[in-house]
């Protein structure tokens, strides 16, 4: 079954009309079918999920080319939700993430690169807390085509880590970074 | 027929005393509190007994607006400016606080969590009425403390003045325990 895998999902990528070139997609914000979550560790003992509500972003994608894709995504950094008032609050203070002085937080791919196992590797530039550094995303092609409102989409996830030392974010106790996973669908232009 | 009053009644003076008591105290613990690292073993407890006290203070203070209206205050003493900057900077008192009131609900029940008074009862909350709600309602409570702390002293030095300077009944009526 696995071994099938590839060879499926090539002949489907060739399938893929021309037209389909290095199409541009704004990331679907308005509908909420992109998220960006966050996980950090509680104590050692667990893990505190939460995610940030607005964002807006746009990328390109050429299946047939992957090392032309680019992604830039805004984040409103007082939009994070970790489900508790209080701790948005302190998170958002000057303790932490300094929402009011750093209210966006920024990424933009500089190379994206296919990786063997078919996902692909996107390097970039994330600003956050006033703090500018190279990151990469460990990102899976999800799927794209048609959707039943006349408009074409195309969907991808992602993963990494963040160290808060990197970005001058103080670190507590055993929470010393953040895992992102971040879900993108976007609509063709 | 209404007599002459020259004294609170000492419901009134437990009410005031009592409520100064507590506003000071809620200050300090709130500047205190919000410094407090995560690791701290107050962190959990001195917002929760801040809030508890707080509506404790918000329930008093209802009273005591009841009180104020069902009995006879002695007149305020001075000249007319001063009357009417005591009453003035009485009645600003009290909407700040009120205000003060809301704000820190407005802070703890952004997400729609209860705010537990003691473990007596929840006090319900009703969520979000605009974005960042914590944030904002944060900074305008903060402001509105710092306010009244400030408007409570420049009330409390007029009233040493009246007592010390002018010599009349203003610090007496307000402090006689009988
Ligand atoms: C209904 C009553 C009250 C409630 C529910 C309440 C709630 C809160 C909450 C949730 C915080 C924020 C804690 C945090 O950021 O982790 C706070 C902070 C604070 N509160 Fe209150 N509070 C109340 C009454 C008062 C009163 C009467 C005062 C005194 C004047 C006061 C003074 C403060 C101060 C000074 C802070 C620190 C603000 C800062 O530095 O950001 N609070 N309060
Ligand atoms: C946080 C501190 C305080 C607050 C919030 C406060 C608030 C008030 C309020 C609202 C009244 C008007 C009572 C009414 O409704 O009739 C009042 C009256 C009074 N307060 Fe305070 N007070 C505070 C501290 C003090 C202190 C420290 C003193 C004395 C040094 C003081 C002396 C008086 C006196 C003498 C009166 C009576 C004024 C008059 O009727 O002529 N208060 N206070």
């Amino acid at each position: 079954m696995k071994k099938l895998l590839l060879p499926a999902t090539l002949v489907a990528a060739m399938l893929i009309p021309t037209f389909a070139n290095a199409a541009d997609y704004i990331i679907d914000t308005k509908g909420a079918h992109a998220s960006i979550n966050f996980k950090v560790s509680h104590l050692g003992y667990s893990f505190i999920q939460g995610r940030f509500n607005t964002f807006d972003g746009k990328f390109s994608f050429d299946p047939k080319n992957i090392s032309a894709s680019k992604v830039t995504v805004n984040v409103d950094t007082s939009s994070l939700d970790s489900n508790h008032a209080e701790r948005d609050k302190h998170i958002k203070s000057g303790d932490f993430i300094n929402a009011s002085k750093f209210s966006t937080a920024k990424f933009v791919s500089t190379t994206a690169s296919p990786k063997a196992d078919g996902g692909l590797t996107i390097s970039g530039d994330l600003t956050l807390h006033g703090v500018t550094k190279a990151i990469t995303i460990d990102a899976h092609f999800i799927g794209e085509g048609k959707d039943p409102w006349g408009g074409y989409r195309a969907g991808f996830q992602g993963t990494t880590r963040l160290q808060l030392a990197d970005f001058a974010i103080p670190v507590m106790g055993s929470s010393s970074y953040v895992d992102m996973e971040l879900h993108v669908e976007g609509v063709r232009l | 027929m209404s007599k002459v009053v020259k004294q609170y009644n000492s419901s009134a003076k437990f009410l005031h005393w009592t409520s100064a008591l507590l506003i000071v105290a809620l200050f300090l613990l709130g500047l205190w509190m919000v410094d407090l690292t995560y690791y701290n073993q107050w962190y959990k407890i001195a917002p929760y007994w801040h809030k508890s006290i707080g509506l404790c203070l918000l329930a008093l203070t209802l009273f005591r607006l009841i009180w104020k209206i069902i009995t006879t205050a002695p007149p305020i003493e001075g000249k007319k400016w001063e009357i009417q900057s005591a009453k003035l900077a009485h009645a600003a008192i009290y909407l700040i606080l009120f205000c003060i009131f809301i704000s820190g609900y407005m802070i703890s029940t952004a997400d729609g969590r209860p705010i537990e008074l003691f473990n007596w009862f929840l006090v319900p909350g009703f969520g979000s009425f605009f974005d960042n709600q914590e944030d904002i309602a944060g900074v305008i409570h903060f402001y509105l403390a710092v306010t009244l702390i400030t408007l409570s002293t420049v009330h409390a030095l007029a009233a040493l003045k009246h007592h010390f300077i002018n010599k009349d009944n203003t610090l007496n009526k307000m402090l006689r325990f009988k």
